[in-house]
């Protein structure tokens, strides 16, 4: 059994912040469309980015709230790194405009990070070395995604834009301590999408339990064991959210109760943010988290692997808390939109 | 291809950059190096906060070609608490009427694409009303 | 000193030319106007032009026009200044000729506004705004007036419907004005029900650019013969003053500033009061422009100038006729030639030769080209030449 990745310097969660835009599209109104209105819905409705909105604009909200959250000097951040599926450039790295845009320029590393829904929990484990090594104070890890899905699809009820963000830092000055994490990847191809083509290929039935509850279910196994500790032992259970029903199911299966997964289940009114899937969990569920409780969080990437963390939250997170919106006030902010507006807002239409 | 204008206005687009002038205080945006209320040289780098009031706003129905696809959008003069005007699309409206007076804060999003789909992204102000929030 | 007197007139029609060039314009224009004055031939042409780089791939225009007239070894060179480019044109004619460094010269101001379509024009008008603080934010004119609109109807409380009255006169009076681009009344229930530009300024409160050219000839009195084809006209002096190009670096945005020095500076130099003015040539690209202009200049109090409209002071047997040759809503706004254009018809208007709308006695003329919300007020005052 593998032990646990553990710095040597403790740390933690500095500030973190969320975003999600404030338009929705409900599921039945896709249904409406496609569907004549029948059949199952996954969800209520999910969060659509406005026109002048994408990942990069998502992340510098997210990180701005991090940064109030945080009370540093954005010249200190010595990494910004930004995971995504939809970085707005192929190349040009979305962390070089966040970084100009925070005031985190010149001298921080930047680069883009991808690997599906957990591009945004791998920054965050770069992170935990990077500041535990000793080799800087504080590193910026975002995890953020304006999915595109295939019209008519099933992954079109869910694909959704949202972001979170986490500024990595000493424990002594965390809101919330990192316990440890632990990373199960395997070669498994549940979903992806080749370099031109404009929507993701998915593999129906073969996403569920060779993938998503595959990889989960590992590695919070995993770590469980290289912890010692069992579901009881956490105050709060986050685990990445493509639906409503795969994190409940799974959370059952490993032992947590609907109350320990109610605060991070964020999906039913935002959708998947794919790379923001989990972490919003997290900041939503840091939102109402008290000094002393545990939260484990375990995020889930398509191609595919999981990546568990725990933290335990300290007394910092009251005074903090307040400095920046909760995710529920973006949540709460909401304008319904139509089928038609979604798809002249998402570029679908052909203009040229 | 439009590069060098939008890279060196980034940080003024980006975060509201501007100076502020050591002989009579006054804070300006854009930067200008001499100060329009005293006249002196003014080249002391300040980065304004970005809350404000709407002095005056407008739907822009007839776009020019760059901000054709947006069209319809509002547009208006934000009177900055930090002194200075700009000009700024106001943006996440929603169902929400703007007035004169309102209270908004500046976010950074797409202000349009430089030349079409192959050119670069240009990112820069604009003004929401204040998110609302449960806890203050 | 010896008088700077205008010689000749010569314009177009205003319209969309689709079959005339830029330069058969601009040599229609110079030739009527060195007709007029006998023949007398230029030692300096100043072409004013705002747009031909972008919307004709033609910039040099000063040059191209003064060769397409056929004016060799003269001094050539092309004026931009916003819409006050005309203007700036016949400043650059009189200071030439007021210097002694030419005896005659030519203010020419020549646009061809359809050249190009669609919304790539739009883009192209924004060249006038600042445009990395206001263009970049997907200003255009059009929504810069509107904005100003709003707020003078805030501040003010004034009623939106008495705007009306500003596209209602100018259209009455192009009725009389064969070279207009519209030459047909409108009604208010029109104006009401025409479409939206950019709220709450709609397509009546804009003027239209158009195609077209005016020409000025401008000479020193003393060089020229006893007996002239045209009545002279004296250009008693000018005023120019500017302010911040970018509406929001205003202090006061419905504040015209530049209006009101430009004006007290021309009439100091004409040697005149205000009230010795008789009519009132005024750039009202837009409806708002004109109460913004009236007060500034001194016509009315602030906040009141939309009233001016409701009162018949304006009209041609008013108090202060202003646009009374249909101004640019209705005459046309053919961008570097407008201001030529207001500097023509105020000299027929001074020479009695306004046909149907000659006003009564006219002896003494204000005019006045803005670029902009008067980022640059450009104003002149013509006498009849002794």
């Amino acid at each position: 059994m593998p032990e646990l990745l553990r710095p040597e310097r403790p740390v933690g969660i500095v500030g973190y912040g969320a975003y999600v835009p404030r338009y929705r599209l409900p599921a039945k109104e896709i249904a409406r469309i496609w569907t004549q209105g029948r059949g199952g819905l996954p969800i209520e409705e999910k969060a659509v980015p406005g026109l002048d909105e994408d990942t990069i604009t998502i992340s510098i909200e997210a990180a701005r709230n991090a940064l109030a959250r945080a009370g540093i000097d954005a010249e200190l951040l010595r990494a910004v790194w930004v995971g995504s599926e939809s970085h707005p450039y192929a190349v040009k790295p979305s962390s070089t405009i966040v970084a100009e845009a925070l005031g985190a320029t010149p001298f921080t590393q930047a680069g883009d990070w991808e690997f599906a829904c957990k591009a945004g929990t791998e920054a965050m484990v770069a992170a935990f070395g990077l500041i535990g090594s000793g080799m800087a104070d504080y590193a910026l890890a975002i995890g953020a995604d304006t999915a595109q899905g295939r019209p008519g699809d099933a992954l079109e009820y869910t694909a959704a834009a949202g972001g979170a963000a986490f500024i990595i830092g000493p424990a002594e000055e965390s809101l919330a301590v990192l316990l440890g994490t632990l990373s199960y990847v395997t070669d498994t191809p549940d979903f992806w999408r080749r370099a031109q083509q404009p929507y993701p290929e998915h593999g129906m039935r073969f996403t569920g339990e060779p993938a998503y509850f595959h990889h989960i279910g590992s590695a919070a196994r995993a770590f469980l064991e290289a912890t010692n500790t069992t579901p009881q032992d956490y105050t709060y259970a986050i685990f990445h959210q493509p639906n409503a029903k795969f994190p409940q199911r799974i959370a059952k299966q490993l032992g947590f109760s609907p109350e320990q997964i109610a605060p991070g289940l964020v999906v039913p009114t935002v959708g998947n943010t794919y790379s923001g899937s989990a972490i919003l969990g997290l900041t939503a569920t840091l939102d109402v988290a008290k000094p002393g409780d545990r939260i484990l969080v375990v995020s889930f990437g398509s191609g595919a692997g999981s990546d568990a963390m725990a933290f335990e939250v300290t007394d910092l997170i009251e005074e903090r808390r307040a400095l920046a919106p909760a995710t529920q006030d973006y949540i709460r902010r909401r304008t319904e939109i139509d089928y038609a507006t979604y798809v002249r807002w998402r570029g679908k239409l052909v203009l040229k | 291809m439009d590069i060098s204008r939008h890279w060196r206005n980034r940080k003024q687009r980006y975060r509201l950059v501007g100076e502020v002038c050591p002989h009579c205080g006054a804070k300006l945006f854009p930067p200008r190096d001499v100060c329009p209320h005293c006249g002196m040289e003014a080249k002391t780098v300040e980065t304004l906060v970005g809350t404000g009031t709407v002095y005056a706003f407008t739907t822009v129905r007839q776009a020019p070609s760059d901000f054709a696809e947006q069209s319809p959008y509002v547009v208006a003069l934000i009177s900055l608490d930090d002194g200075p005007m700009l000009t700024a699309q106001l943006t996440d409206l929603g169902d929400v009427e703007p007035y004169v007076g309102m209270r908004v804060e500046m976010v950074t999003r797409k202000l349009r694409n430089a030349d079409d789909e192959r050119g670069l992204i240009i990112y820069g102000y604009k003004f929401r009303p204040v998110l609302e929030r449960a806890l203050a | 000193m010896d008088d700077i007197v205008i010689t000749g007139i010569g314009f177009t029609p205003v319209g969309e030319h689709w079959e005339v060039s830029l330069r058969e314009l601009a040599t229609d224009a110079a030739l009527k106007a060195m007709q007029e004055s006998g023949g007398l031939r230029p030692q300096a042409v100043y072409v004013a032009n705002q747009y031909a780089p972008v919307l004709s791939r033609q910039a040099n225009v000063g040059v191209l026009v003064a060769d397409f007239i056929g004016l060799h070894d003269v001094e050539a060179a092309t004026v931009e200044a916003g819409g006050a480019s005309g203007m700036m044109a016949l400043r650059a004619a009189y200071l030439a000729v007021a210097s002694g460094e030419a005896d005659v010269a030519l203010a020419l101001g020549v646009e061809k506004s359809t050249d190009r379509v669609g919304p790539d024009v739009e883009t192209a008008l924004s060249v006038v705004l600042d445009a990395d603080y206001e263009a970049e934010h997907g200003l255009t004119p059009a929504a810069q007036a509107a904005l100003l609109m709003q707020r003078y109807i805030h501040e003010y409380n004034a009623e939106r419907a008495a705007f009306a009255a500003f596209p209602v006169l100018a259209h009455r009076n192009a009725v009389g004005n064969p070279a207009a681009m519209f030459r047909r009344a409108i009604k208010e229930s029109t104006y009401r029900r025409a479409t939206m530009l950019s709220d709450p300024l709609n397509l009546f409160d804009a003027a239209p650019l158009a195609d077209g050219a005016a020409a000025v000839l401008v000479a020193r009195r003393s060089v020229l013969p006893p007996e002239m084809p045209q009545p002279l006209v004296r250009i008693a002096g000018f005023g120019i003053a500017n302010d911040t190009l970018a509406l929001h670096d205003r202090d006061d945005p419905l504040d015209f500033a530049a209006v009101r020095s430009s004006v007290e500076s021309a009439c100091k130099r004409a040697n005149c009061s205000l009230e010795e003015v008789d009519f009132f040539e005024l750039y009202d690209a837009f409806s708002i422009y004109v109460p913004l202009i009236l007060e500034a200049a001194g016509f009315a109090p602030r906040g009141e100038g939309w009233k001016m409209g409701q009162d018949g002071s304006l009209e041609l047997d008013g108090k202060l006729p202003i646009l009374t040759m249909g101004g640019l809503k209705a005459r046309g706004n053919p961008g570097g030639a407008t201001g030529l254009y207001q500097v023509a018809e105020a000299v027929m208007q001074l020479r009695g030769q306004a046909g149907d709308n000659q006003i009564p006695n006219a002896r003494r003329a204000l005019v006045q080209s803005l670029s902009g919300p008067a980022s640059l007020a450009a104003t002149t005052i013509l006498e009849p030449a002794p």
